[in-house]
């Protein structure tokens, strides 16, 4: 099958000039795949990181204190309304810069934080910043009245959310999320501006090489819109299983 | 007995003060905070730098006052390009969103499919794609129309804005009451005059807080035209970075140009939401 496919592909290069390298070329499809899974792995982390900063971030910001509240609306909006280049560039220059180096092993040194590292670190930030408010515009829409009866009930804050607010918020702002998610995996291509070995940093590296960017470029836009498929598919999936029946639109 | 007023002993009515503060007054004292807080980080940078930069040389503030005319100016440049996608995004996805509800179904797919597909790509994939793809010039016959490269990220840009308008026209037109289009065909409106005069005048003034939202993004996404290439406000403060070669300069240096940003965006954010929330007590 697979030889089928890599002969294919290479009389298609023959004949018509069409030359999609990674389907014959063994090196050029190990690097693919190597973006590839670079690109998911740092979409993965990063949703379930900029998950947890959000559900943190909304904890915080609607406890008492008044402090944590204006911490958590400053992050809130600095992330919002600024350019992710700029942060992911102030994240790897500048603040990789100033953090101390490690000894390697081998007499050299590397940088306590890998440019993948730093790449999820500071979309989950990113991304974080726009959880928090999706999760609040939730948490906000679950009915008064059962809060109430919770707490008349003895519940502690903890408990009040854990088993009321946040099953409740969460299938109210799963749509918003996936909106969110969904952008989260076209930011990561800006990894590429740090060189960072994702899809983009690949496919960059491939049609350098091979002068096939029409064709490297159509690949990557056919795979990103596969991915955030997979995602939107998944999100979906999800968001039908955790339905109340009766209770949301 | 004078008309209208009581000497019952009950209560007199009164004004209490407010107890948090509300109305114009809360915004104002966030913005104010948040102003604050990005000030004290910026100085807390700046005096970082100056402390543990070399004394034999210039000092961070001096370097800092020297750049900061030429980031500005970049900066300006990130604006004008987000002015010029935003305009030419917003024609072309507004054709694309009225096409998305058009009755007829080859006009209304592929109209549907272009949104999907340039929405779901992401911006620097398709800034990439109008770089590289597009030609250097168009020969029209005896004219030549130049593509410089920043016409080509212009368009660039424009393709996911315009692919964003369109969902914002097709959200708009949707969020009309369908009472609106059977009246209107009751009192026997064509289709296009039902659109023109009926709906899209009602759908506008709710288009326009996700439109400025949208605009804000764009603007922050102007930034990855450096990626490809072209002069603007990062690519100067990087210039700006190698040209000293302080390293320590470069958290003072990123923040300047990030609060550039944050003082442009922030208040069309502000506005957004406040337009929002006015839209959606009249409905």
């Amino acid at each position: 099958m697979s030889q089928m496919i890599a002969a294919f592909f290479e009389r298609l290069n023959d004949t018509q000039g069409l030359n999609f390298s990674i389907f014959y070329d063994a090196f050029d499809r190990s690097r693919f795949l190597t973006g590839l899974w670079t690109t998911t792995y740092i979409c993965v982390a990063s949703i379930l990181a900029s998950l947890a900063i959000g559900l943190i971030g909304v904890w915080i910001a609607g406890s008492g204190s008044r402090l944590g509240r204006l911490l958590v609306r400053t992050y809130v909006q600095f992330f919002r309304n600024t350019p992710p280049l700029v942060q992911l560039s102030f994240f790897y220059f500048a603040v990789g810069g100033v953090l101390p180096t490690v000894s390697d092993g081998f007499g050299g040194q590397s940088p306590l934080i890998s440019g993948t590292g730093w790449a999820i670190i500071a979309f989950s930030l990113f991304a974080g910043a726009f959880n928090v408010e999706i999760f609040r515009a939730g948490i906000e829409a679950v009915p008064e009245t059962m809060v109430e009866a919770a707490e008349s009930l003895g519940y502690t804050r903890f408990q009040l959310w854990r088993q009321i607010v946040l099953p409740l918020a969460f299938r109210i702002c799963l749509p918003a999320l996936n909106n969110n998610l969904v952008n989260l995996v076209k930011t990561t291509t800006l990894a590429y501006a740090i060189g960072v070995p994702e899809l983009l940093y690949a496919a960059s590296q491939i049609w350098s090489e091979m002068f096939n960017v029409r064709e490297m470029m159509n690949v990557l836009l056919v795979v990103y819109v596969l991915l955030v498929g997979v995602l939107v598919w998944i999100m979906h999936r999800w968001e039908k299983a955790m339905r109340i029946p009766g209770y949301m639109p | 007995m004078r008309v209208g007023a009581t000497d019952l002993p009950v209560l007199k009515p009164f004004r209490a003060g407010p107890i948090a503060p509300s109305g114009l007054a809360a915004p104002l004292l966030l913005s104010a905070g948040l102003i604050a807080g990005a000030a004290i980080v910026f100085a807390g940078s700046l005096a970082l730098a100056q402390a543990t930069g070399p004394a034999t040389r210039d000092s961070a503030v001096t370097i800092l006052w020297r750049w900061a005319p030429l980031i500005f100016q970049g900066f300006l440049f990130n604006l004008l390009i987000s002015f010029l996608s935003m305009a030419l995004g917003t024609a072309v996805g507004v054709l694309f969103g009225i096409g998305q509800v058009s009755p007829s179904a080859a006009l209304r797919k592929p109209a549907w499919a272009a949104t999907q597909f340039f929405r779901n790509a992401p911006w620097l994939v398709l800034l990439f794609y109008a770089m590289f793809l597009l030609p250097f010039e168009i020969r029209l016959g005896p004219i030549s129309i130049a593509f410089p490269a920043w016409i080509k990220a212009i368009i660039g840009l424009a393709l996911p804005v315009a692919a964003n308008v369109s969902e914002i026209v097709r959200g708009g037109i949707r969020s009309i009451p369908s009472g609106q289009w059977e009246s209107a065909e009751s009192l026997a409106f064509s289709r296009r005059q039902t659109m023109w005069m009926i709906i899209l005048p009602q759908a506008f003034k709710r288009m326009i807080p996700p439109w400025m939202n949208l605009y804000a993004i764009l603007t922050m996404a102007t930034t990855l035209i450096s990626v490809v290439g072209i002069q603007d406000g990062l690519t100067v403060t990087r210039a700006a970075l190698v040209a000293e070669s302080r390293p320590e300069l470069m958290l003072p240096m990123y923040l300047l140009l990030l609060l550039m940003f944050f003082a442009y965006c922030y208040p069309i954010a502000r506005l957004t939401m406040a337009l929002e929330r006015r839209f959606n007590v009249k409905g």
